[in-house]
């Protein structure tokens, strides 16, 4: 997607992980590794945005993402804006496009877009000006690149390395635009196996085609993993008659201490939250020793931090480690 | 007044005929192919040497806009744009504002169409009434106010039940029913093709199966009822197998296919390209084959444009919120002389597929230059190149995938009942 890069190959929007290569990837965790320091301060500012404008556009309610991305344009020190539009007001593209173009008069230098249409982000990023970047927070059943980065962020600061892992996405993938994203960051970071479990009715057909092998028991699906991610069920998904219940999927697919005890020693739990405990997860699992899940929050500053500097063209210099 | 078209390559192929041959008209007929006929004298020449000359073209299926749509189009604009293609007749589809489900809206669209004066307008009726899916329409009443078949344009009938009354009600006038294919529920919110693509984008998928398990059933209901029935825009491979068998079994279906699914397929959609968003959906590689060899068979006897002209607004959004559907009047003709350069089908059989067959579904006197037939007359020039533009479109609906492609083959005169609507500007 050369959409995202500029002609030297620089990063000008992030809307998906897929088309970018292993090292952008990891010049993108090596940036938010520099980054990480900056939360433990006293004083959490580095002035690298400083003067520059970024609007949170969420077409989609969102607490957790919308609050990272915040702090994190706050720590670089850029002006934010924060819009909540109703996506009901936008369904006509005219307004979609007068949104922007009203931002873009107010010389703002960043969307940050959450939409609940799949490319809603590429659309935007498509009819910006120039001076624009647009960093993609979720659309659709799309992409969510900064999710998967901060997890992958998250893996690599337990593990180390990518190349012999084994890693299993547990839950909805059908409506997952989270799974579509760590699936594309795990396969271009040299994850040499990753399993997608769930029942069949959350399985997208020819998911293998990205590289995964597919599995409808959780039991066999787990055995030997080093990582573990599971993903968020929502109560729609038994109003549309792909689950019978929450309590028959929770027996089946639920993450307890007993399910995990197949996988490796040290497995590492993560989730993108909000967690339904008892669901999806189990609370022993969830806050149990191999649960990594409230540092993928703190990390995830990191990451869009790294991401929105590189996209405005101000990253630290990473060898220094200090931001 | 008396018109003679000389020195043009004549091909049609209701009568088998592919030689240069002069074409002599009178009051709106055809009077008489090869030498002057006695008692003939034109008021004016054509001399068209080096081009082809074809019967009129033949649209299945427009939707004109008008009345109740006409942001998007009107009936003025899409006729003027059909004789910029080549096509001399438009068959419109119910799914106006109001439907056509009364004859006066027919009386309406026939009379602005009238006004006009360019490509005839023929008119499919609503089958069901405000193409609910409920009640039947007074099909007897419309036949007489002159619609040509009968159809529930995209808006598919759950109610089987409703379905099967509606072929027999429409069995009893002797009107064609025209089907579209799809589960509504399966169909529900879909986006794209159910497929490796889709599943990529995010993008909720439409299944094979939306398309195959509707067919079944009209399928079997045809057979039950009797009527004579037309699929619209098969979209699957297993979709024209099912036809082929049905055919096999002498059951009185057509079908056809729209261009755009013969030469783009779910890649298209890699960046989200809402251009290439169209229902059915563009499908896979292989689905698309199919299609093409189902032409090349004569499975699909029929290729339509399935002309769905759209203002800017609606295709500019988020691939699953803009509209389906391309404008395609102006690019019916050179896709299918596309073809013919890919060698799937001979000039003969790509004109029958645009002409003589899409008129035999409703049995429209038109496609064929058989002297006593109006003369509704297309001739092209088969050896230009063009570049389709925005300025080359004179549809109001500039939402086409093939813009900035370049084809070969470009009409130079239209005729619609002897008169020349259309002539090509030499620049």
């Amino acid at each position: 997607m050369n959409l995202q890069l500029t002609d030297e190959g620089r990063l000008r929007h992030f809307l998906t992980i897929e088309g970018l290569d292993r090292p952008m990837l990891t010049r993108i965790l090596d940036t938010a590794e520099s980054f990480v320091g900056v939360g433990e301060r006293v004083v959490k500012k580095v002035p690298l945005l400083r003067g520059k404008t970024i609007a949170n556009l969420f077409f989609e309610p969102s607490t957790r993402t919308r609050s990272t991305f915040e702090l994190a344009a706050k720590r670089l020190s850029a002006d934010l804006l924060n819009l909540s539009v109703s996506a009901s007001a936008t369904r006509k593209g005219e307004s979609l496009m007068d949104t922007l173009r009203n931002l873009e008069a107010m010389q703002c230098e960043m969307f940050v877009v959450r939409h609940d249409a799949s490319g809603a982000a590429h659309y935007i990023a498509s009819h910006v000006a120039p001076h624009v970047s647009v960093i993609n927070a979720g659309d659709g059943r799309h992409a969510h690149p900064t999710q998967a980065m901060l997890d992958m962020f998250t893996i690599r600061r337990h593990k180390q390395h990518f190349e012999h892992l084994k890693v299993a996405i547990v839950g909805d993938l059908m409506h997952s635009r989270v799974a579509r994203s760590q699936i594309h960051a795990l396969s271009i970071l040299g994850v040499p196996e990753i399993r997608v479990v769930a029942p069949r009715t959350l399985i997208p057909p020819f998911i293998e085609n990205m590289g995964v092998h597919v599995y409808t028991r959780l039991g066999r699906g787990l055995k030997d993993v080093d990582v573990i991610i599971m993903l968020r069920l929502q109560n729609e998904r038994m109003d549309s008659g792909l689950l019978p219940s929450q309590h028959e999927y929770f027996r089946y697919y639920g993450l307890t201490e007993e399910r995990l005890a197949v996988a490796d020693d040290n497995v590492i739990v993560m989730h993108p939250g909000p967690m339904n405990r008892g669901v999806e997860i189990d609370s022993d699992v969830a806050d149990g020793p191999h649960s990594v899940i409230l540092q993928q929050v703190t990390y995830g500053i990191a990451i869009r931090m790294a991401v929105m500097s590189m996209c405005l063209g101000n990253p630290p210099a990473v060898e220094g480690g200090e931001a | 007044m008396g018109i003679s078209i000389r020195g043009g390559w004549v091909v049609d192929p209701a009568n088998g005929i592919d030689e240069q041959l002069d074409i002599h008209v009178e009051d709106g007929l055809i009077v008489g192919l090869g030498p002057t006929p006695a008692n003939f004298e034109a008021e004016r020449e054509f001399h068209v040497d080096g081009n082809v000359v074809c019967p009129g073209l033949i649209e299945l299926r427009a939707s004109l806009r008008e009345p109740g749509q006409e942001h998007k189009a009107t009936i003025a604009s899409e006729s003027r744009a059909a004789v910029h293609g080549g096509i001399t007749t438009l068959c419109c589809t119910p799914d106006t504002d109001p439907v056509v489900d009364t004859p006066a809206v027919v009386e309406l669209i026939h009379q602005r169409a009238a006004a006009v004066g360019c490509a005839r307008v023929e008119v499919q009726g609503a089958l069901t009434q405000r193409l609910e899916g409920s009640r039947l329409s007074e099909m007897g009443a419309l036949r007489d106010a002159g619609c040509i078949g009968v159809s529930n344009a995209y808006r598919v009938m759950e109610n089987t039940e409703v379905v099967r009354r509606a072929m027999e009600y429409a069995a009893t006038f002797g009107l064609t029913v025209l089907l579209f294919p799809e589960d509504p529920w399966l169909a529900r919110d879909h986006a794209a093709h159910e497929g490796a693509v889709g599943t990529r984008l995010g993008l909720p998928g439409l299944a094979e199966t939306a398309e195959t398990i509707t067919l079944a059933r009209d399928l079997l209901l045809v057979e039950a009822s009797g009527v004579r029935a037309h699929i619209c825009g098969l979209s699957t491979a297993r979709g024209v197998e099912m036809v082929a068998q049905a055919r096999g079994r002498g059951l009185p279906v057509t079908a056809d296919v729209a261009l755009p699914n013969l030469f783009l397929t779910e890649m298209d959609l890699t960046d989200f390209n809402s251009a290439c968003k169209v229902r059915p959906p563009l499908r896979t590689q292989r689905d698309r084959d199919a299609l093409r060899q189902g032409v090349h068979e004569g499975t699909i006897a029929t290729l339509c444009a399935a002309h769905q002209p759209h203002e800017p607004d609606a295709k500019q959004a988020p691939f699953t919120e803009a509209a389906p559907g391309i404008s395609g009047l102006e690019t019916l003709l050179a896709l299918t002389l596309r073809l013919v350069d890919e060698g799937l089908l001979t000039l003969q059989q790509a004109l029958a597929r645009i002409t003589y067959e899409p008129a035999r579904v409703f049995g429209l006197e038109a496609g064929t230059l058989s002297p006593g037939r109006p003369a509704d007359i297309c001739v092209f020039d088969p050896e230009r190149h063009w570049r389709l533009t925005r300025d080359r479109l004179w549809s109001e609906g500039h939402n086409t995938p093939f813009m900035g492609w370049e084809f070969k083959g470009e009409v130079t005169h239209t005729f619609v009942a002897g008169r020349l609507v259309y002539r090509l500007e030499e620049p």
